[in-house]
This record gives structure tokens, C-alpha cells and sequence, in this order.
């Protein structure tokens, strides 16, 4: 005993060999170590300072185009110009099929009526010279909007005759002037607009008369490709959330069902090892290979519509299906095995004691599983180019049967899009939008995990 | 017990879903549209219009993947899971007509639908080009006449090929063998370029044709697959580089790009239409006639498509940059499309 006790006072007074040798090495080994952390700091900070400038740069091109140039016009609704029959109403032995079929008829008549006539009278009572450019004049007010009168029109026939002052997008190059997208010392050549467009265009923003209002626009409309500033992505967005409902629909049941089983109830063998590696592998797989699948058996195969949100959807469930199975594993091999022993002890079947007490203790986990595989989902890009998603579809899909785009998709489109000057901002807007909706779902996923917490 | 009734809830959707989707697979009410990205734009803008004139049919969809991918896959069969229209910026060529006859597409309606130049372009701050197709070639072949005899390209700079020409460094971005561009600026600049050369005129067809389409491999010639926005982008990237554009691209982006005159043509609508600008080339549209009948609305969007408000002088389509046909073409068109004259 006196010897144990009597050694590091020693060591203190003559260090022996090896202690000499440790203390020589101490100052390098500290400087290894100081080392190690500012690497370790300068890796962090550079990281960050990569999302930084990414987030700015996305920010900074992206949060103007969230305000777009309005017009505000003081609309006549001329009976001398909009001559339409009466809106059909529904007689008492007409069938419903035989209704809509003259209903349809009378919107296509009333889609016949030169809606573009009530924008350039009005645009002629507040411009100068106005009649003398007429060309400019009717491409003043982006094309869509004409169908906006139509639809009121369509929503209230009794609108004729009347004054309405409504707010009319301009034109997308419009924008781009008046924002300064475009050089504006740029000779005439070189320009988008018309010498007299854009004396106007600067005129009415002076007087107040154009504006930059919120756009609506972005989040109400479709993809449009003939009124470039009424391009929206309200039709990506019902898309994406088709699809998400197919993934959470299927994707987290089975993965959830195909989870309890691999953890609980199947038997240990080279077969369930075998599974177990795969699924593994699965979630390793690129997903463009997913997207080969889905062309080549759903579309090919099961005859399912190309473009649709439920093929989409189909696929990135398969995508998202490792995850979620992975997830919950992990999860359930979390819950501490007493409280299974627990309800086994207190009597409870196999099933009762997985399904009353550890899966409702395993539900924060698998929910945060299946809400990170979703949110992967919804940036997902790769598979949807090679189902057809990659298709310019003016329409919003009312059912997941429906062509549509998707988020990202649409994003990668008006990438491409000609007029770089205007849709440059539009991607970045659309980029933030996609963001925003990933970020709220992983931070759903991390309340739910804080919320639901339990320790043992 | 809530558990056991939410998973209930889950499999009988689950069941719903894939029963209903049975059930769609039969038959579909939107036309499909693929091809060329050249005439995506333009059917684009028809789509829409389409959708929004015509309350009882609903707004085709339009999809890209350029005139070769796009031709494939109208030829890979008649039903509701291959597509009704294929874009295309060139003629369909004897080995796809082939290929679709043997997969049973044997209606094939050709509509043209306007013209579009194909122009040389570079940055607005780099210097002036005047480039003859001679240039052309010279800039991307794979091997030049010197002294009498082929050698592996020698040019690095423009300047070497003609004295006249900037002294700046040799790249060329050209479009992918996947878009109907490529086959254009082969057929309308290369090839010609070509065959203005003595040695080559004094070859055999074969080995001529062998010596104008290979392309040198240093780096200097890019091949671009994706859209020209990807073109643009690699002049953003490299001053000195010069790209393939459409004309209809160009318009959009004057501030950006200006263009380059060819054999001594200044591309634009006037020059086109004329014929003096020497590289255009005519857009097509390919309807299934199959599916006419079947797919609501198909043969009213193809007469849609070339009918005057939407494709003639002062058109919506004109204003987007596509270049008219002539009246009498027009009418030549809508006649085929009516009475379904097929290849």
C-alpha cells in the first residue's frame, strides 16, 4: 500500500523515464490538439459562410420578384365591345350532361370577345399619343390578364355596362425596366422595349398609376409561357402536394408496418438478414434509377398517365420507403426492452404489448423518420424528369390523376426559360418558396421530437 | 385502438387509390405533347391559348427532350400512355418513319408551322464577328486542308482562319446531336463551309462527307445538351466563347448577346423570310392520327396551331419570335390536317 501511495509524490520530485518522455511530448501534443480545433472551427465557419453567400445570393435576386409591376386601370366593361348571348341557365327536363355541354359553348362564345379592346381604351384615356402606337399599346398589359376580365365576365354576366378599377399586371419586360433588371443605358437595339413603352412605363410609375404590388400572381397561377408575368406556381404547388400525400399515404404505412415487423415479429435467419441488407442498399440507390423504374413499369407497364402526380408520387414512395423503414427501426430498437417485459408480464399478448405501449412511446421518432423523408421527397428532381414531369402544364391538376409539375421541377423550367431577365428573379423566388416549405417541415419534425421526448 | 383505426383508414385509401388509378389508366383527356425545345415556346403558347379559348377541352401539356427524344417517343406506339403530338425542328427522317410503322404508328400527319433562323452569337462586350461558313468549319473540324494535304486542326484563334476576323481565342458552343439544331447547323453551315474547300471537292462523296461532320476533340468545340439558357450560360462563363442560338432566343436576350452576320446577313425576321439569311430552317409539329377521334381536342389544337391568329403575320407566335408561313402554306397545312394526310 505505502508504495502505491508513495510513487507520484516521487514522480513529482525525480520524474522517471517515461514520465519525462510524456511531459517532453505535452506541448506538442497540445499543439496537435489546438490545431485540430481550428481546423475543426474553420471547417464549420466555412460552411456556414458557403450557406451564407448561397442564401443571399438566392435572397437578394429572389425577394423583389415577390412584388411585381400592377397597373391600375379604370375598366369599362362595353357592351358595344363584349356582345355575348345570355349565360345559359339550367332548364327543368334538361339533362346535366346536356347543360354543361351549353355552358361550355357559351364560355368558348364568350371567349371570342376581344377582352384586350377594354385594356387598351382604358390605357388610351390616361397615355399620351396613345393611338399612335398601337402595337405597344396592346402588349402594355400582359396577355393573361384579358382572360381575367373574361373569367369575371364568365363569373357575372351582369358586369356589363359597369366601371370596375382593377390592378392588371404589366408586361414581364416592364417589370424588368422598371426593377432595373435590365442595363437601362442600353441603346435602342439592345433593348426590349419600345423607345415610347418605356417613356410610359417610366410616366405612369411617376405618377403612381403602375406600382409594385404584391404578386399574387406567383402563388395563384399556373406556369404560363404566353403572359410571361402571370406565370405562377400555383399548378407546381398541387403537384408536389399530390405527390406528398400519394408518399405519406403509402410510403409511411408500409414503412412503418414493414419496420414493426422486420423489429419485433420476424423470425432472426439468413432470410430476414438478407431483407435487412437490402433495404440498406435501397436507400443508397440513386433516385434517378427510381424514376427508369417508374417510366418503364408504371407508365409502360400498368398503363398509368404520364405527367401525373400519383406516378410521381409512386415513385418517390418507393424512394422515401427505405427511410421510413430504417427510421423506425431505429426507433423501436430505442424504447428500452422493459417496457416491453412490462406489459408481456402483466399479461398482454405480443401484439398488445408493441401496439398499446412501445409504438405509442416510438410515434415521436417515426414521425420525425417519415417527415425528413418526405421533406427529401419534395426537393426530389431526378425521377420526375423521366416520368414526363418535366413538362410545361398550364393548368392547376384537380386530382393526382391530373398532369402537373412540381416544385423543384418548375424551378429547373423557368431556369430555362428565354427571358432571362425576368425569370432569373422568378427562379430565385421559387426557390425560396421551396426552401421555406423544407425548412417548416423540418422544423415540424424537430418540435415533434422535442415535444414528444421521453427519457429514460 | 385510435392506432388501430388510423392504419384502417390508411390501407382502405391506400386500396382506393390504386383501384382508382386501375381505373384511369384506360383512357386520358389531355393531349400530350413532346420534342424539339425549339418549338417549345411556340406550342407552349398555343397550348395555353388553347385551353383558354376552348372551355370544353382542357390545356395540353408540353414536354421537352428535343426533336430526336421526342420523335422516339411518338414512334414507340399508339395508346393512351404514348404521346399525341411530337415537336420536332427538323424533317422526321425514313429510319423513324420505319421505326414507327413497326410499333404500329402508321398515321403520321406532318404540319409545319413556321420557320426560325439559327444564329452565331457572342457577348455584347466581345468583338464583331462576320463569319462565312468556310469559318465554320475551319473553327470545328477535326482535321484542315494545309499545304495540299489534311492535318489535325491547327487554328487556335479566329484571326489565324482569316485575317479579317477578331483575334480571339477559338470556342464554339454548339447544340447536342439530340436537338434538330445540331442537324441544321451541320447541313446549313459545316457541310457547305465544306465543300467551298478545293481538296475536298476533289474527294470521293463518302470521304468528303467523312472529313466535313468529324469534329476536333481539344475542347474548343463544346456540344451543349440542355436548353439554350445552358448555351448562354457558358458565354457568361468564357468571353471569348461563341454560341448557337435560336433566333427567337436572341430576341429575348439582345441585352446579353449580340449576333453574328452570315456570309455577310444580318439574321432577322425581314432577312429570313426572304431567304438571304442563309441558315433557317422550317419547324415541324407531327400529329398521330391515330389519336385523332380518341384524344379530345387533338385535331381542333392542331388546326389551332397554324391557324392565322394564332401562327400568321402579326400572330401571337410571330411576336414570340417564330417566322410565319405563307398564307398559302397555311391553308396548304390546315387542308393536310383535315383530311389526316399522312407520311
Amino acid at each position: 500500500m505505502t508504495i502505491i501511495a508513495e510513487n507520484p509524490i516521487k514522480a513529482v520530485a525525480t520524474p522517471s523515464l517515461v514520465q519525462q518522455k510524456v511531459i517532453a511530448s505535452l506541448s506538442k501534443r497540445h499543439r496537435k490538439e489546438k490545431l485540430f480545433r481550428r481546423l475543426g472551427l474553420s471547417a464549420v465557419l466555412i460552411s456556414l459562410g458557403l450557406v451564407a453567400v448561397l442564401f443571399i445570393n438566392i435572397f437578394s435576386r429572389g425577394v423583389p420578384a415577390f412584388w411585381q409591376s400592377a397597373i391600375t386601370l379604370d375598366i369599362y366593361f362595353d357592351p358595344a365591345i363584349i356582345k355575348i348571348p345570355a349565360k345559359p341557365e339550367q332548364q327543368a327536363e334538361e339533362s346535366d350532361n346536356d347543360f354543361r355541354q351549353r355552358y361550355l359553348a357559351w364560355q368558348t362564345d364568350v371567349g371570342f370577345v376581344n377582352f384586350n379592346r377594354l385594356i387598351t381604351d382604358s390605357l388610351q384615356t390616361i397615355l399620351p399619343d396613345a393611338s399612335k402606337h398601337r402595337r405597344d399599346l396592346a402588349r402594355f398589359v400582359t396577355s393573361g390578364e384579358r382572360f381575367a376580365l373574361r373569367d369575371m365576365v364568365v363569373a357575372d354576366p351582369s358586369i356589363i355596362g359597369q366601371r370596375r378599377t382593377l390592378h392588371l399586371l404589366t408586361d414581364a419586360n416592364i417589370d424588368v425596366w422598371l426593377k432595373g433588371n435590365i442595363d437601362r443605358s442600353l441603346p435602342d437595339e439592345q433593348q426590349q422595349l419600345s423607345p415610347i413603352t418605356r417613356q410610359w412605363a417610366d410616366k405612369l410609375s411617376a405618377d403612381g398609376i403602375i406600382q409594385n404590388r404584391f404578386s399574387f400572381a406567383l402563388f395563384m397561377n399556373p406556369d404560363s409561357r404566353s403572359s410571361l408575368a402571370s406565370a405562377g406556381l400555383a399548378g407546381a404547388f398541387m403537384g408536389s402536394f399530390y405527390m406528398m400525400l400519394v408518399v405519406i399515404l403509402l410510403a409511411v404505412p408500409m414503412g412503418v408496418a414493414a419496420a414493426i415487423y422486420l423489429e419485433e415479429f420476424a423470425p432472426r435467419n439468413k432470410i430476414t438478414d438478407l431483407v435487412e441488407v437490402n433495404i440498406n442498399n435501397l436507400a443508397a440507390v440513386p433516385s434517378i434509377v427510381f424514376g427508369l423504374l417508374g417510366a418503364s413499369v408504371l407508365i409502360g407497364w400498368f398503363n398509368l398517365p404520364m405527367s401525373a402526380p400519383i406516378v410521381g408520387g409512386l415513385v418517390l414512395s418507393l424512394m422515401t420507403l427505405p427511410t421510413v423503414i430504417i427510421a423506425t427501426r431505429s426507433t423501436l430498437k430505442a424504447i428500452p426492452p422493459s417496457i416491453r417485459q412490462a406489459a408481456l408480464g402483466l399479461g398482454a399478448s405480443k401484439m398488445q404489448a408493441i401496439f398499446h405501449h412501445v409504438l405509442p412511446l416510438a410515434i415521436p421518432g417515426i414521425l420525425t423518420g417519415a417527415i425528413l423523408g418526405v421533406a427529401q421527397a419534395l426537393g426530389e428532381t431526378a425521377p420526375l424528369l423521366l416520368i414526363g414531369m418535366k413538362s410545361f402544364v398550364a393548368s392547376v391538376p384537380a386530382s393526382p390523376f391530373d398532369q402537373a409539375s412540381a416544385l423543384p421541377v418548375q424551378i429547373y423550367l423557368w431556369q430555362g426559360n428565354e427571358l432571362r431577365n425576368f425569370f432569373e428573379a422568378r427562379t430565385s423566388a421559387a426557390i425560396i418558396v421551396l426552401l421555406m416549405m423544407m425548412i417548416s417541415l423540418n422544423g415540424m419534425a424537430i418540435w415533434l421530437r422535442k415535444k414528444y421526448e421521453k427519457r429514460w | 385502438m385510435k392506432l388501430n383505426k388510423i392504419s384502417n383508414l390508411l390501407l382502405a385509401t391506400t386500396i382506393a387509390l390504386t383501384v382508382s388509378a386501375a381505373a384511369q389508366a384506360q383512357s386520358r383527356d389531355t393531349i400530350q405533347i413532346a420534342g424539339s425545345s425549339t418549338v417549345l415556346p411556340f406550342s407552349s403558347v398555343v397550348a395555353e391559348e388553347f385551353g383558354n379559348n376552348f372551355a370544353q377541352f382542357r390545356t395540353p401539356v408540353v414536354g421537352s427532350g428535343g426533336s430526336s427524344g421526342g420523335l422516339r417517343q411518338f414512334c414507340q406506339g399508339v395508346g393512351a400512355n404514348t404521346i399525341d403530338v411530337a415537336n420536332s425542328s427538323r424533317k422526321i427522317r425514313p429510319n423513324e418513319v420505319e421505326a414507327c410503322k413497326e410499333n404500329g404508328v402508321k398515321e403520321i400527319i406532318e404540319v409545319k408551322i413556321g420557320y426560325d433562323g439559327i444564329v452565331f452569337a457572342s457577348r455584347t462586350d466581345a468583338a464583331l464577328f462576320k463569319l462565312e461558313p468556310q469559318h465554320v468549319f475551319l473553327a470545328q473540324a477535326a482535321e484542315v486542308p494545309q499545304n495540299g494535304k489534311l492535318v489535325a486542326n491547327i487554328y487556335t484563334r479566329w484571326n489565324q482562319i482569316d485575317k479579317n476576323l477578331p483575334d480571339q481565342e477559338i470556342l464554339l458552343a454548339i447544340p447536342g446531336s439530340n436537338h434538330g439544331t445540331r442537324e441544321v447547323y451541320e447541313e446549313k453551315v459545316v457541310i457547305p463551309g465544306c465543300e467551298t474547300l478545293p481538296l475536298v471537292q476533289a474527294m470521293e462523296k463518302d470521304a468528303a462527307k467523312k472529313v466535313c461532320t468529324a469534329m476536333r476533340t481539344d475542347g474548343r468545340v463544346v456540344e451543349i445538351a440542355g436548353d439554350y439558357t445552358e448555351t448562354l450560360a457558358r458565354l457568361t462563363a468564357q468571353k471569348d466563347a461563341i454560341g448557337v442560338f435560336g433566333l427567337s432566343f436572341y430576341e429575348a436576350n439582345r441585352d446579353r448577346i449580340k449576333v453574328a452576320t452570315v456570309s455577310g446577313v444580318e439574321p432577322n425576321l425581314d432577312t429570313i423570310i426572304s431567304g438571304e439569311y442563309p441558315v433557317s430552317r422550317p419547324l415541324f409539329i407531327y400529329v398521330k392520327g391515330a389519336h385523332i377521334g380518341v384524344i379530345p381536342g387533338l385535331q381542333e389544337y392542331a388546326q389551332f396551331h397554324v391557324s392565322e391568329g394564332m401562327s400568321g403575320f402579326g400572330s401571337v407566335l410571330e411576336s414570340a419570335g417564330l417566322i410565319p408561313l405563307s398564307d398559302d402554306e397555311r391553308a396548304q397545312m390546315t387542308q393536310n390536317i383535315k383530311l389526316k394526310k399522312s407520311l
